[in-house]
């Protein structure tokens, strides 16, 4: 007998269409179906840390923005806590550190509200500085991409960090900053997604 | 014991490439430089999870979830069900599954589409449920019409319904199409083709389920969903968790 390997293979991604809303945001597609739809609260009320807004755009390969994108956030909390089972420690009642993102359909552009979260320990020793890891779907986007989003006035942990010191290209590093902003005396991230051009944005395969 | 450790790399020549002309949204949508190649660490092995506090149990039935009471939505009534496992076959209990979909006549409930065929106005189009302990799931629902849409001049989707799934990681997220045996515009789908390997194909196509019909009232087809797997940690070289 020929000795076999018994993995199955992943099913294989395909976009999300033009109406992904519909299944993933109803509202926004035009109707009130759930009673709740998920999502939508980041932090939580009882969230600690910095409250922070993050807004952006992403950006096709005609320069154009994308009126029809998806994205889904995922962070950990101030103290650098995932709320996840794998990740020791506590987070605050009503954390959850994951969100769903929609775009005005009219200009493309895009925003959440949250906490900043904290740098995350490595059980190699090392430090992750606080970033937001960003997935992004759309009609012609065929496997949804995967990035992150770090924060402009953290230069020492990002000058630190594992995952930017990967990209060997230190121009390229710059795609992951979002700039920071106030607005009527609240802290505001700017983070543009380009998906083609010599300022792409470095995307990952996780 | 075991801990678990990263997940399997994604194999991406079974995935579809992000380049795919022929599929032509996907030509200014494709990021051109490659992707940085990351191990998975806590940011990635983590991801959001979910309870029945979330949903509610209606939501997986499509036919009566947006209906007015007495009323149901119209077209074929099927029941669509099956399990998501990892690549080592093991069942995703607890884990979220979504889906969208056009109504029977191929009009998706959507500001953004303005094909001609009629709105059901019992139909909302989207549903949601979480796998069982044996990563198990279920909807009801009607079969989706095909319809077309502009790629080139004559382009029909196949009959499809559009679903999300989370795993338990957030390097297990996963959309995807789900079509059902024996169409023959499947064939023809630029969408479809994005997929290179024929064998990969297959495993969107949803097979008829004479056996988990519900005589003289819903036909059935069955779609197994598979996520990433995951490594056992077999040495300590690459301590996980903290
Ligand atoms: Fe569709």
């Amino acid at each position: 007998m020929t000795q076999q390997l018994d993995y199955l293979k992943e099913t294989p991604s395909q976009t999300a269409g033009p109406y992904v809303h519909i299944g993933l945001a109803p509202g926004a597609a035009g109707f009130d179906i759930y009673r709740q739809e998920l999502g939508w609260d980041i932090a939580g009320p009882n969230a600690r840390g910095e409250r922070i807004r993050v807004e952006g755009v992403v950006i096709d390969g005609m320069g154009s923005p994308i009126k029809d994108v998806m994205l889904e956030t995922w962070q950990a909390n101030s103290e650098g806590i995932y709320a996840h089972p794998e990740h020791t420690g506590d987070v605050e009642d009503g954390f959850r550190g994951w969100g769903r993102v929609i775009t005005d359909f009219d200009t493309g552009e895009w925003g959440f509200d949250t906490v900043k979260p904290g740098p995350v320990k490595l059980p190699d020793g090392k430090v992750s500085a606080p970033h937001i890891s960003l997935w992004i779907v759309a009609r012609g986007i065929n496997v949804g991409l995967q990035t992150r989003l770090y924060f402009e006035d953290e230069t020492e942990a990002n000058a630190a960090d594992p995952v930017i010191n990967l990209i060997e290209w230190e121009k390229r590093r710059q795609t992951l900053i979002a700039r920071k902003t106030e607005r009527d005396g609240k802290t505001v991230y700017r983070f543009e997604v380009k998906l083609q051009g010599p300022d792409e944005t470095v995307f990952f395969d996780i | 014991m075991l801990k678990p450790g990263p997940f399997y790399q994604r194999d991406r020549e079974w995935h579809p490439p992000a380049h795919t002309p022929n599929y032509k949204t996907s030509v200014s949508r494709s990021p051109q430089y490659s992707m940085i190649s990351l191990e998975n660490n806590v940011s990635e092995i983590t991801g959001p999870t979910f309870g029945h506090n979330d949903i509610d149990p209606l939501d997986k039935d499509l036919i009566y979830n947006y209906a007015k009471s007495g009323e149901s939505a119209i077209g074929e009534r099927i029941i669509l069900h099956g399990r998501v496992l990892d690549e080592n076959a093991k069942p995703i209990p607890n884990t979220l599954v979504e889906i969208w979909q056009a109504n029977a006549g191929g009009r998706y409930r959507h500001k953004k589409d303005t094909y001609l065929a009629p709105i059901d106005p019992n139909f909302g189009g989207c549903g949601r449920t979480l796998t069982d302990e044996n990563g198990y799931y279920y909807f009801r629902t009607v079969k989706p019409g095909a319809y077309p849409w502009r790629n080139w001049v004559n382009n029909w989707r196949p009959a499809h319904i559009h679903m999300s799934i989370f795993g338990t990681a957030f390097c297990q997220r996963l959309i995807t199409q789900c079509y059902f045996e024996g169409d023959p515009l499947i064939a023809k789908c630029p969408i479809v083709n994005t997929i290179p390997d024929p064998a990969a194909i297959e495993l969107l196509v949803a097979k008829l389920d004479l056996n988990a019909t519900i005589p003289l009232d819903t036909i059935a087809y069955k779609f197994d969903i598979v996520l990433r797997g995951r490594r056992s940690t077999l040495f300590e070289n690459r301590p996980e968790g903290n």
